[in-house]
């Protein structure tokens, strides 16, 4: 099995800083993480090359400095990173992101599974795993809590959804992207640690990889961030309720009755 | 789909739904797209489209006039049995290149999340995630999207000026449904799906529906909901009882979930579920924004907290300085007294 996982860096905190020319993070001099919901997938990367043997490679496109998250990565069992990082690339919406590392995917060869966490934690969308599956024509999973079994080219998976789940079998190559109960992410060895100093990461242009610069970037994106602003706090005049417990209980019940909500 | 000019912007017309089913049945997220497209088709002067795909899709379709939609398209095929998302996507590119909307609206649900975005990739057009606001800039006609990023922490307002359609994702429970008007009619449009559609196909083993918990959550008129300051699952007892009580489900912050008290289902806010319910009660929960964002556009919102300077104790319509723990048992006799 030759697995891709996905893994993004992201900033670790939610203070979120914007370029007002472009209307983009800034991602220079904030403390960055790798995306939580990534660690699952790189896990349950490396737990199927430990039953099915092959190789895991962690991929990520990002500034020079997104290195770090593939060097985590190793050391927590990948056997090696592919960065993708150049001026072209930046700025690019999930569409943009998706065809880079479709591309990128395409490049490495004979892959038989990629897989990305639900979502990022900054941008939130939960598009670019599907976006890689589609510039790929390949088949999909999204939002999987576990996976039953790899056989002939067959992978079983069980997809979580608002009312419940379901169980599906898909042919490989696919792309799956994993919610947090599908495993426990392990804690990196010293041995992986090791590796993981020792390891060369190349870093890939869009020539690299055979993109259309066209198709990357700010150019490539469909999307345009127009504005940002902070939202609008709800209008409240707020009724405060002090006393003791009992004087409390009494005064919200009888407002609540007055206002017809018990 | 790149549409630089403004007579190839004008080839596409009408808003679009895609509507959400289960087991055949019609979704209330689709209801409450219609009810937003519905006033971008007005403000656009054109109509708006639900497409229903699935194995029985047909059955519900005359059921949508009244909500707003003017058209329906049905894909009703036994292939479509189960979530088949690649199927599904190639069926509604189809129909996109055939009949070009201007819009198209899809839930923001495991399944929509799932389709649209490779929809998006093979219909080349932009797809912006999760949005709270929908409206058209009277300018040029573009659809403006505002959607919370960073945890909630700014809102984004973006647009996608060359590329149509202009696609996005809502949430359930932010757009509200219209209330239905029988008299409205509208017409059915069947079309079929093709056998180069379905060479990509899932064998779909099991099916598991549960009513409980999350759809229960999203759908409830009261909810009681429970943060860190609820101490453990002991805690989650108790205002399970005090739900009871009223009627009501239970719903809780992220600190608690990740403590391990209640399952995530019961999750509320960015990383959780959105709520609209008539009555929110927050137990111990100091309100982050990630929170809020789930749940402000509840009627109204009652806090108790033993600190009275919280974000939520802020916001809320009613504010009670105290102890849960001595305060929620009160509450319950205070209501078995009437
Ligand atoms: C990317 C991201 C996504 C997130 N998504 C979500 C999300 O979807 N939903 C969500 O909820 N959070 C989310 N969070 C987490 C969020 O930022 C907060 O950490 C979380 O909401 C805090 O939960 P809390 O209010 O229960 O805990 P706390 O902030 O610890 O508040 C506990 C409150 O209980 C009060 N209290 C304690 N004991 C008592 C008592 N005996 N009586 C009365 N009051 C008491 C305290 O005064 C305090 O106000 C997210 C964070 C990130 C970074
Ligand atoms: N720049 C990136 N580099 C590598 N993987 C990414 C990148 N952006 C997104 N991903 C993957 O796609 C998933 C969903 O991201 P998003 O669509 O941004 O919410 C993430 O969990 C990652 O696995």
């Amino acid at each position: 099995m030759k697995i891709v996982v996905c893994i993004k860096q992201v900033p670790a905190s939610n203070d979120a800083k914007i370029d007002p020319e472009t209307k983009r993070i800034i991602r220079e001099g904030q403390k960055a993480i790798m995306n939580p919901f990534d660690t699952y997938a790189l896990e349950e990367g490396v737990r199927m090359k430990e039953k099915y043997g092959g190789e895991v490679i962690a991929l990520t496109m990002g500034p020079p400095k997104a290195e770090a998250v593939l060097r985590e990565a190793i050391s927590a069992g990948a056997d090696r990173g592919i960065l993708l990082s150049d001026r072209v690339f930046g700025g690019s919406d999930t569409w943009a992101t998706s065809y880079a590392l479709a591309r990128a995917i395409e490049k490495i060869g004979d892959v038989d599974l990629v897989i990305c966490g639900k979502q990022a934690i900054d941008g939130d969308t939960a598009q670019v795993g599907p976006g890689i599956a589609s510039h790929l024509d390949w088949m999909q999973a999204t939002y999987v809590m576990a996976v039953d079994s790899i056989e002939d080219n067959n992978i079983t998976v069980k997809r979580m959804h608002e009312d419940g789940y379901d169980v599906c079998e898909l042919r490989l190559p696919a792309v799956l992207t994993v919610v947090k109960d599908i495993n426990t992410p392990r804690v990196p060895t010293l041995k992986g640690r090791l590796a993981a100093q020792k390891s060369e990461i190349p870093v890939l242009k869009p020539e690299d990889i055979g993109a259309d610069p066209d198709k990357l970037g700010l150019n490539g994106s469909p999307t345009r961030v127009v504005k940002t602003q902070p939202p609008e706090p709800r209008q409240t005049d707020t009724l405060r309720i002090e006393g003791s417990p009992r004087e409390c209980a009494q005064a919200l019940v009888r407002e609540l009755k007055f206002r017809g909500l018990v | 789909m790149i549409a630089k000019t403004y007579i190839e912007k004008a080839e596409y017309r009408n808003i679009w739904v895609i509507g959400e089913l289960l087991s055949g049945e019609i979704q209330p997220v689709t209801y409450e797209l219609i009810g937003a497209a519905r006033g971008l088709a007005d403000a656009r002067q054109c109509e708006v489209w639900t497409v229903l795909i699935g194995a029985g899709a047909g059955a519900g379709a005359g059921s949508l006039f009244a909500y707003g939609t003017d058209t329906v398209v049905v894909v009703d095929d036994s292939r479509l049995d189960g979530f088949q998302d690649e199927i599904e996507a190639k069926v509604l590119v189809r129909l996109i290149k055939k009949y070009k909307p201007e819009v198209v609206l899809c839930g923001a649900t495991t399944r929509g999340r799932a389709l649209i975005p490779r929809v998006a990739v093979m219909a080349n057009c932009g797809l912006t995630a999760d949005c709270t606001g929908l409206s058209i800039d009277p300018e040029n006609g573009d659809l403006l999207q505002t959607r919370p990023a960073f945890g909630g922490n700014i809102l984004a307002t973006i647009r996608c000026p060359n590329h149509r359609p202009q696609m996005a994702t809502v949430r359930p429970r932010v757009m509200k449904a219209l209330e239905p008007d029988i008299s409205r009619v509208g017409r059915i449009i069947r079309e079929g799906i093709l056998d180069t559609d379905a060479d990509k196909m899932k064998r779909i083993i099991e099916i598991f529906h549960s009513r409980e918990g999350a759809l229960n959550l999203s759908d409830a008129q009261v909810i009681i909901a429970g943060g860190r300051g609820m101490k453990g699952p002991e805690g989650f007892r108790l205002l399970k009882d005090f739900a009871f009580r009223v009627g009501g489900a239970v719903g809780a912050s992220r600190a608690a979930v990740d403590s391990g008290w209640i399952p995530y289902a019961h999750q509320v806010g960015q990383t959780g579920q959105t709520v609209q319910a008539k009555l929110y009660i927050a137990c111990g929960i100091s309100g982050q924004i990630q929170h809020l964002v789930g749940m402000q556009s509840c009627e109204t919102i009652v806090a108790i907290d033993k600190d009275p300077d919280t974000p939520m104790m802020q916001m809320a319509d009613i504010a009670i300085v105290g102890d849960i723990f001595e305060i929620i048992p009160e509450i319950m006799n205070e209501l078995a007294k009437s």
